[in-house]
């Protein structure tokens, strides 16, 4: 048993439903009880989809339970055929009706529907929301483009003229929407042909011609992973599964498609790519070295740390993610960043590790927003679980060079509001400003932690006491170095056995780090 | 468990027989109260018994996750509490234990059933007793049930009541009549009721929840209750068994209904009739003046409601009476008939209303009436906008302050502003 308050991911049937809601002429009979249906608001309003979700729930109450459930569920699978003529369907059971065992499968097959029925085993109480995304597109990807009988070796098509699927982007995915446009795009320059883009947008029967593609491109291994293996040993299809987030990582993800494509690499990125000169630019130089602790599902996480260690100088001071199943890929990751990985699920350990890292810039989910909100530390969301925020109107990929242009500015813009807060700190003993002013986008509801004069007092116990005027010098350093410098004497302190901290203490601390 | 059927003995009064499809429903569980209950009670913490659904659901009906640590979370059943590799009472101990040590200021644990919790038969009862004992007396352990099989939406609320209503100090045997208002209500809206009360000399009142556990309320056989909202079947039931007696009134929604509803609780105080006008002649010509400002656009503009809060048949009366709106359906998750008497008898004839639902074949009918405006779910509504038919959420009538005089103009604006909104809007096709 587990306490939990909020979480990173839903139940495996959500994932399941994010796959049913890509793809067209697909629908979900899934058996659960009618508080589940909460799950069709996640497409309708995080996404503001103008169609409810394919799916359709039986609703199942107690008074049902040991009479007829199970007749409910032919009946809500019947009647969702009939009314929403699917290629196919794929049936499953929620948490609730795995425990009362109707055996959804079953079921389903007695009727002897016209259409093919994909059945699910989503263990809800051992397994989450990606893996049940990733299980159910492996399922309908065997089911509608089987393995062949005899292994035949694939005929290779002659270079410049192979195809690729693009393999992952689905309903609720952070960005997906606009990163296929742009990874097509760069696919299409190339002179590589885009045969299939799966599961968003495509159909049952669509998935069948999966094996004409010469290989696969896996944007988003928490999703397609799974299926890609599969192809792989069945229809020999190489993949690349490199994503393409980031000046580096885009130019690495080129080149192996360009690899398995047969094409010449492109040897000199577009003009359009304007991130590399906007980091090497002039006001770029205070972005050196800055904090930056990084959170999110494994692709996104491992993504971002490389783009903010190598393309914008950050100082990669904290890496985790929520994706146990890719904890392996973190861990690496983190070894190159030289910091201790976070493997958790718990937002409350991710939030006693932000606050220990101190870091500067935080890139994390919609959760560790709020956390940053709280300690009022800048932010820019990198993955999901998604807000509706995260589906802006323009086009705003994460992937390609348009990506990496988005990333520059999404991740260094919240810290240019940290400069106009610099800027208020200067000008503290103004007599229009004062400490207790907060720039108004951090809003004017007091949380408890702004209430407070500094957010690095409320949040740790102070370890040694500080004079007044020691204090008093402190708030005079810019209020986004000023944790640092606040821990920092506090260890010189430590180490020196002093009792209380000085001005003399915090200068001495000064010069003895700036060393 | 708190079955759903219609109290036995209670005459239908209902004016039809209501449309009664199964089918596909399409509304919240019960869980969802805690979303309010959580910030009414505030020395509470509710904790879900369940499953990474139930966690999920809170989270995605709470919108965006604004308390940082918000009073309510979810014990996770695992697969080693299912498989017995773990004693699930061992382990919602250990948890408890830990979430108080965490949270010393908590003064009311209440363990709340799910469906898993439900379906394999972990007895929260028994829990609580136990945990009652563990934590006594610096905190109280309740329990209800807020799951899908057994609670849609507003009835987490009405089973959260009755298990409060069983924990209340009995009254002194001589002590005199008192009242007391039962339903969560916003603060700003118990206050606006408190001062009117006192004015008319009526009291001692209490609210039920009260705003900290501390503050439990007596109950007796002299004690008045009238009910704020309209989904307490099981609270009234729990009330009455400890003696007490619920007044029947329309809901205090409109300024006919918040009239109609002051004036239970003043005939049964013996309040002179001439006082009970001079009290309450401001209130009430402050909202009809206020639902006046909003009547021009609503006035014959038709309006179906989808089932959600169980309020749907007061909002209907509202909206047909005091705002001359046309009502198409009037679908409601549950009918309490004895407890809608009031309303029913205000409600212009002839009125479809359907209870329970077939969310499919509901939407048929609510394209082919094509209506000015639908009260849904967060569900349908986009779906619905889509297809050009606006949409009030019916989610914001729990979450706004809507009752008595004061709100009642911005009860009306509600329904006004989707509307209002669709006017202003030059965006071509
Ligand atoms: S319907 Fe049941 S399983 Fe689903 S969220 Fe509600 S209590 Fe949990
Ligand atoms: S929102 Fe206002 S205070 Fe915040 S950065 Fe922009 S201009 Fe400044």
């Amino acid at each position: 048993m587990q306490l939990t308050v909020w979480t990173y991911e839903g139940p495996p049937h959500v994932g399941a439903m994010r796959i049913a809601a890509s793809m067209r002429g697909l629908h979900y009979v899934l058996h659960a009880p009618q508080g589940d249906t909460y799950a069709d608001l996640l497409f309708t309003m995080i996404e503001r989809r103008d169609t409810r979700p394919p799916v359709t729930y039986t609703t199942f109450k107690a008074q049902d339970l040991g009479a007829d459930t199970a007749e409910i569920f032919k009946i809500a699978c019947r009647d969702a055929v009939e009314r929403f003529k699917p290629e196919a369907i794929i049936v499953g059971a929620s948490c609730t009706a795995e425990l009362i065992q109707d055996d959804p499968a079953g079921l389903a097959a007695a009727l002897a529907l016209p259409i093919p029925v994909i059945p699910l085993e989503l263990p809800s109480y051992s397994k989450k929301e990606n893996w049940g995304a990733a299980e159910t597109f492996y399922r309908l990807v065997r089911a509608f483009a089987p393995a062949p009988q005899r292994p035949a070796p694939r005929v290779v098509r002659p270079a410049g003229e192979r195809s690729c699927n693009i393999l992952g982007p689905t309903s609720l995915g952070f960005r997906h929407r606009d990163d296929i446009e742009e990874v097509r795009r760069m696919l299409e320059r190339l002179g590589v042909i885009v045969n299939l883009v799966a599961p968003l947008g495509a159909s049952p029967s669509d998935l069948a011609r999966l094996p004409d593609a010469d290989f696969n491109v896996v944007l988003y291994p928490e999703i397609a992973g799974t299926a890609a293996d599969w192809l792989k040993r069945n229809h020999g299809q190489a993949f690349v599964s490199i994503p393409p987030i980031g000046v580096r990582a885009t130019a690495d993800f080129l080149a192996a498609v360009a690899g398995l494509a047969g094409v010449a690499a492109p040897a000199a990125s577009p003009a359009a790519l304007r991130m590399p000169w906007y980091s090497r630019s002039i006001d770029s130089t205070y972005l050196t070295g800055k904090r930056v602790f990084i959170f999110g599902d494994a692709t996104h996480a491992v993504a971002a740390a490389r783009v903010a260690a190598d393309e914008l100088g950050f100082a990669v001071c904290g890496l985790g993610t929520y994706s146990r199943e890719f904890a392996r890929e973190v861990r690496a990751a983190a070894v190159r960043y030289g910091v201790e990985p976070l493997i958790s699920d718990d937002h409350l350990a991710v939030e006693d590790a932000i606050i220990a890292a101190q870091p500067e810039l935080i890139l994390g989910t919609q959760m560790e927003r709020h956390v940053a909100k709280r300690l009022r530390i800048p932010c820019a969301v990198i993955s999901a679980p998604v807000h509706v925020q995260d589906f802006p109107a323009r086009y705003s990929p994460q992937m390609g060079h348009e990506g990496a242009n988005v990333l520059f500015d999404s991740w260094v813009h919240p810290l240019m509001m940290g400069l106009e807060e610099h800027l208020l700190g200067m000008f503290r003993d103004d007599f229009e400003f004062n400490d207790g002013a907060a720039p108004s986008h951090l809003g004017h509801a007091a949380a408890p932690v702004a209430e407070a004069e500094d957010p690095t007092l409320v949040v740790l116990a102070r370890p040694v006491a500080w004079t007044g005027e020691a204090e008093k010098e402190l708030r005079k350093i810019p209020f986004f170095v000023r944790g640092k410098a606040r821990k920092n004497t506090e260890r010189f302190a430590v180490e020196r056995g002093l009792q209380t901290i000085t001005i003399e203490t915090l200068y001495d601390a000064k010069a003895h780090y700036s060393r | 468990m708190n079955a759903m059927p219609p109290r036995t003995g209670a005459q239908d009064c209902g004016p039809v027989t209501p449309l009664r499809q199964r089918g596909q429903h399409e509304v919240f569980c019960g869980l969802t109260s805690i979303i309010w209950l959580h910030r009414k009670v505030q020395d509470a913490f509710f904790l879900i018994v369940g499953s990474r659904t139930c966690a999920h659901l809170m989270q995605s009906a709470a919108g965006v996750m604004i308390f940082a640590e918000p009073r309510f979370g979810t014990a996770i059943i695992e697969e080693r509490d299912l498989a017995g590799m773990a004693d699930l009472h061992e382990e919602l101990d250990r948890v408890v234990a830990r979430l108080l040590a965490r949270r010393p200021e908590i003064r009311m644990l209440v363990l709340v059933g799910s469906c898993p919790s439900e379906v394999i038969k972990l007895d929260l009862g028994k829990a609580a007793e136990r945990l009652a004992r563990l934590h006594a007396p610096a905190t109280r352990v309740l329990h209800f049930s807020g799951s899908g099989i057994e609670t849609t939406f507003t009835q987490g609320e009405d089973n959260f009541l009755a298990a409060l209503a069983r924990e209340l100090p009995a009254a002194e045997a001589k002590a005199p009549p008192s009242l007391m208002v039962a339903g969560a209500l916003p603060d700003v809206v118990e206050d606006q009721f408190r001062r009117i009360f006192d004015a008319l000399g009526i009291g001692p009142v209490s609210f039920l929840p009260s705003r900290a556990s501390s503050g439990l309320p007596p109950v007796g056989p002299a004690t008045r209750v009238l009910l704020a909202q309209p989904y307490l079947g099981e609270a009234a039931r729990a009330l009455e068994a400890r003696g007490a007696t619920v007044l029947a009134a329309p809901f205090p929604l409109g300024e006919e209904g918040t009239t109609a509803w002051l004036r239970a609780a003043a005939d049964a105080f013996g309040v002179a009739p001439g006082r009970f006008d001079a009290i309450t002649r401001a209130g009430r010509r402050r909202a009809r003046e206020a639902v006046g400002r909003h009547r021009a656009e609503l006035e014959g503009r038709r309006v179906f409601l989808f089932p959600d809060s169980q309020l749907e048949p007061s909002i209907a009366r509202f909206l047909a009476r005091e705002a001359g709106a046309e009502i198409v359906e009037i679908g409601s998750p549950y009918l309490h008939r004895q407890h809608l008497a009031g309303e029913f008898a205000l409600l212009p004839p002839g009125i479809p209303f359907s209870e329970g639902q077939d969310v499919d074949r509901q939407l048929d009918r609510c394209r082919a009436a094509r209506p000015d405006l639908a009260v849904c779910g967060m569900g349908l509504a986009n779906p619905l906008e889509a297809e050009g038919i606006a949409t009030k959420w019916s989610i914001e009538l729990v979450f706004t302050p809507v009752q008595g005089y004061e709100q009642a103009g911005d009860l009306a604006e509600l329904f006004v502003r989707p509307l209002a909104r669709r006017a202003v809007l030059k965006l071509g096709a």
